[in-house]
């Protein structure tokens, strides 16, 4: 039989507003242990949150950019459940009146994979296991997230990893959060059913806890996806769990099962007041929203005539593509922009968090004004390139590496005498020309590039060689 | 009334320079040295922090500088309320040995005015009590009679000040904890309108029934305290601060006010009670205020929202003490699960275990509907009930508690019926108002009997008016003398 695959994800988001979600303390990942906190943060007896407005904004933003319908008159409710990372022994989050609701994100294909909610809720500590002690680090303890759940509308893995990359790109794009999985900003927990294809039930499902990384989720994926069938074929049931993924042996494990699920004693908050989102205030956030990847993914086509595969690579990062618009504007040629920063630029930045990061030491002013010494015939493509790179490793503008000469081109007289000196160097080609080879005058115009050494306008000695050939 | 140390009368002693600060303070200090082994009514002393605000005040009056109201008076903190570096622990073992790393905001303002800190006081565990008897030091004794309780759970604060050994001292109400021992301790106790006085660093109980206010020797005082920690905290989402300070409308006439009186407060109470409450009445027509009878039924359903609104908001509070950050950890334990179980089961007392387990249940699947909503809907129906009295009165009095105070020792036998004596007292918090508890004479036992007043949100003014207005219009056959403490 063949079997379809069910798939919905949680996705956590951890926002980048500079404070976390109830307190002052910074959101800065990466200090030391248990320096990012003060007494709201870790619960100490007799303290009290206070929501940080951005978050609302952000996750307000984040809802606007999925198409997510805004909740007016939102709150906050406790989930109860004891573990050391946890120190007020609930988590402060949302359950039946989130911010965002029935929004959707949309696939390549053009298939709307359906958002049920996005709510806003505070991280958890961390636990480090160390020398057989158990430690906490509090740092990460109220660090807002939102929780984006999808319906099951997913069918294949590559949808799954499609999802999630789209998801990354959307909350980049709108500066709600930097999305980096090894740094656990962004952490997927996967609902995995199957069924038989054509089948319109849903089967029972598994869900497959905090998954960081694209290749363990995929892999999870398909190792829960197989092994479902596998119990299916041979006459078992799935039973429903929680399971995680080892990433050493490549499989999904039992966790705890639904009889042991948590009874979480979700009630509303009585220390936080109703959160309302006004009309002017969701008008404001909308006016203030940046073009969103998709949009910007067809315009790099229409506006500045990028193949798709190039815009794609472009718009990916909005850093990246930032930088391009601004490397761009107002050139005659935006592809070769496009080139530099796909060639050149991107093979200096050899991993996913160098791409990330983007730090290159060309502005994308400078990169303008090399391409502008393009569109203004002052230099050939070619050197356009071999600059590129010096400026790459000294951080200088272009200016630097181009020399008078370089720059001031061939005057019109000695151009012309070029041209016929190089015709009268290659008999063959000028008869070949005009014997209807038309190529043949490519041979010329090489030699006429190589006496300047590049510094031709290529389309002025092309005119000239075509009046000379032709004569 | 040559005994009361009120605040306005030490205020004037300072002043006049008829004793130094530092003096008044070691003369409370001395006091409860004496006295506090009999009353239990601290749990800490402070004598450093006590002299050392005192010397500051000492060191204006020498220079001549003006003094405030509170400036340099003895006072006292319950044991719920966050003291940078003095042990705060809810007169419970599983806080043992904590000592908070920030201030509560009502201390920080009240320390702006060099209050003098005597020590944090006597209470029931987490607040949960009507005797003070659940805390692990035992129970605070009421001054009028050391047999019988002082009440609770502000039970610490309210002997302290009625003993003398405080001129006045914070406590909390969640369900009458600043009122009913107010009541059993002849002398005032003011719940002001949730929200007015910031709960930041007040250790929860129940998050939105608990609320901050003065014990004090009289309504003038709780007025001048009111005025002094009552204000907008950013700090605490739910405090919205006070719409207009209380002392300068002290004085006010009330005549052609109207008192309601709502018979479901007067089932149940004690003949000679009623019998004080009603001569009360008459105090107040002599001042010129008109009575209105009025009904309101789902005050019957009181007891059941607040108990199980109350224990539920507790069940969560209280999950963070589980001896891993601060407080009392278990000695022995074989791993992380076992330890925190241990750590809970010796660390907490039986009424706290008994308020978590009920307050679990109220909220697990396949209960939550049929006790915590229903609970929340019906504290709906009684807060629509409060507003509708209010419609028709302008304020309501009450008696505070059904009786005096009970003997020591007698109501851990059956939690339930202690439970019900706090009857009078949680409506004005189911429903978020202000209330205070006045003395009014005694009972057939001899004991203080407390008059309450109550009125719609923020009418803080007027209810301190009013309560004024009786205070001194009764006073010398309200108050009864105490043998305890500092005598001026």
């Amino acid at each position: 039989m063949n079997y379809e695959l069910v798939c919905g994800l949680e996705t956590h988001v951890e926002l980048a507003t500079k404070t976390k979600i109830f307190c002052s303390c910074t959101t800065e990942f990466g200090a030391e242990p248990n320096t990012h906190c003060c007494p709201v943060c870790i619960g100490l007896p007799g303290t009290l949150p206070k929501l940080n407005k951005a978050v609302v904004e952000y996750a307000v933003t984040a809802g606007l950019a999925t198409h997510c319908e805004i909740n007016p008159d939102a709150k906050m409710d406790r989930k109860n459940y004891v573990y050391p990372d946890l120190p007020k022994a609930y988590q402060i989050s949302e359950y039946d009146q989130p911010l965002c609701r029935n929004g959707y994100v949309e696939l390549a294909s053009g298939k709307k994979i359906r958002l049920t909610r996005i709510h806003i809720e505070e991280d958890a500590g961390k636990l480090v296991h160390e020398r057989g002690n158990t430690l906490i680090d509090y740092n990460r303890g109220g660090v807002p997230l939102i929780e984006i759940v999808s319906e099951p509308d997913i069918r294949s893995i590559g949808e799954a990893a499609e999802y999630v990359e789209q998801l990354q790109a959307i909350m980049r794009y709108i500066g709600v959060s930097d999305c980096k999985m090894q740094e656990g900003s962004l952490r997927c927990d996967v609902n995995v059913s199957v069924r038989p294809q054509g089948s319109d039930r849903l089967g029972t499902r598994t869900e497959i806890k905090n998954m960081n990384s694209f290749s363990h989720m995929t892999k999870a994926i398909q190792y829960e996806m197989d092994r479902q069938i596998d119990l299916l074929e041979s006459g078992e049931d799935v039973v429903q769990e929680t399971r995680r993924y080892n990433e050493e042996t490549g499989c999904t494990e039992g966790m705890r099962g639904k009889e042991d699920a948590n009874d979480y004693r979700y009630f509303r908050d009585p220390d936080l007041v109703a959160i309302r989102v006004t009309d002017d205030m969701v008008a404001a956030l909308k006016a203030k929203m940046p073009e969103g990847p998709q949009k910007r993914l067809a315009r790099f086509q229409t506006e500045y005539g990028l193949p798709e595969a190039d815009a794609r690579l472009l718009i990916d990062r909005r850093r990246i593509a930032d930088y391009f618009e601004a490397a761009a504007k107002g050139t005659k040629n935006p592809r070769t922009v496009a080139n530099c920063i796909l060639g050149p630029i991107f093979s200096r930045l050899d991993s996913d968090a160098a791409k990330d990061e983007f730090r290159v030491s060309v502005s994308p002013e400078n990169l303008n004004a090399l391409v502008g010494l393009l569109d203004a015939g002052k230099i050939r493509k070619n050197l356009v390139k071999s600059t590129l790179e010096k400026m790459l490793d000294t951080g200088k503008p272009a200016a630097a590496f181009l020399s008078e000469k370089d720059l001031a081109g061939v005057n019109p007289d000695d151009l012309r005498k070029i041209c016929e000196q190089a015709a009268a160097d290659n008999p063959n080609a000028v008869k070949d020309y005009r014997g209807g080879k038309e190529k043949a005058l490519k041979a010329v115009l090489g030699a006429v590039m190589k006496m300047t050494r590049g510094r031709a306008n290529p389309q002025e000695a092309e005119k000239i060689l075509t009046q000379i050939m032709k004569a | 009334m040559g005994k009361y140390g009120t605040i306005a009368r030490l205020h004037e002693l300072l002043t006049t320079r008829q004793i130094s600060c530092a003096e008044l303070a070691k003369k409370y200090l001395d006091a409860i040295e004496t006295d506090n082994g009999r009353l239990n009514a601290y749990v800490k002393a402070t004598p450093e922090t006590a002299l050392a605000a005192a010397e500051k005040v000492d060191a204006k009056i020498a220079a001549g500088r003006p003094i405030a109201p509170l400036e340099g008076i003895p006072m006292t903190l319950k044991d719920n309320i966050s003291t940078a570096g003095i042990e705060t622990t809810c007169c419970s073992k599983i806080l043992k040995g904590y000592v908070p790393i920030y201030d509560a905001t009502v201390w920080s303002l009240l320390k702006r005015q060099n209050a003098v800190l005597l020590g944090k006081t006597n209470m029931d565990e987490f607040a949960m009590g009507s005797t003070c008897e659940t805390s692990r030091f035992g129970g605070a004794k009421n001054p009028h009679d050391t047999g019988r309780v002082a009440g609770g759970s502000s039970g610490g604060v309210a002997a302290a000040v009625g003993g003398n050994l405080a001129a006045y001292g914070l406590g909390s109400d969640t369900g009458g904890s600043i009122r009913q021992p107010a009541s059993f301790c002849g002398i005032v106790g003011f719940k002001p309108t949730y929200g007015a006085v910031s709960r930041y660093g007040l250790v929860a109980f129940a998050s939105s029934f608990d609320q901050i206010g003065p014990i004090t020797q009289s309504v003038e005082d709780a007025a001048l305290v009111y005025d002094a920690i009552s204000a907008y905290d950013e700090m605490d989402s739910t405090s919205s601060g006070r719409k207009e300070p209380a002392l300068p409308s002290l004085g006010n006439d009330i005549r052609g006010k109207k008192i309601g009186i709502a018979r479901e407060y007067f089932d149940g109470v004690r003949e000679d009670v009623n019998g004080a409450i009603r001569k009360a009445l008459d105090v107040f027509r002599s001042l010129g205020a008109e009575t209105v009878e009025l009904s309101m039924p789902s005050l019957k359903y009181s007891l059941p929202v607040y108990y199980i609104l109350a224990c539920a908001e507790a069940s969560s509070n209280l999950g963070r003490y589980d001896g891993i950050r601060y407080g009392y950890q278990t000695a022995h334990y074989t791993d992380r699960n076992d330890m925190v179980c241990k750590t809970r089961s010796e660390g907490f007392g039986a009424e706290v275990k008994r308020r978590i387990l009920l307050g679990t249940y109220v909220l697990s699947a396949g209960y939550y509907d049929a006790y915590y909503k229903k609970a929340q809907n019906l504290r709906g129906t009684i807060v629509r009930a409060f507003e509708n009295a209010f419609q028709k009165c302008d304020l309501m009095l009450a008696p505070t508690v059904p009786m005096t105070a009970f003997a020591s020792g007698r109501t851990a036998k059956d939690p339930v019926e202690t439970y019900l004596t706090d009857i009078c007292t949680v409506p004005v918090n189911i429903a978020g108002l202000p209330g205070i508890s006045v003395p009014c004479g005694t009972g057939a036992d001899g004991m203080p009997v407390g008059l309450q007043l109550i009125g719609p949100k923020f009418s803080e003014a007027a209810v301190l008016n009013a309560a004024n207005r009786y205070e001194l219009a009764a006073r010398e056959s309200s108050f009864k003398a105490v043998k305890a403490g500092v005598s001026l």
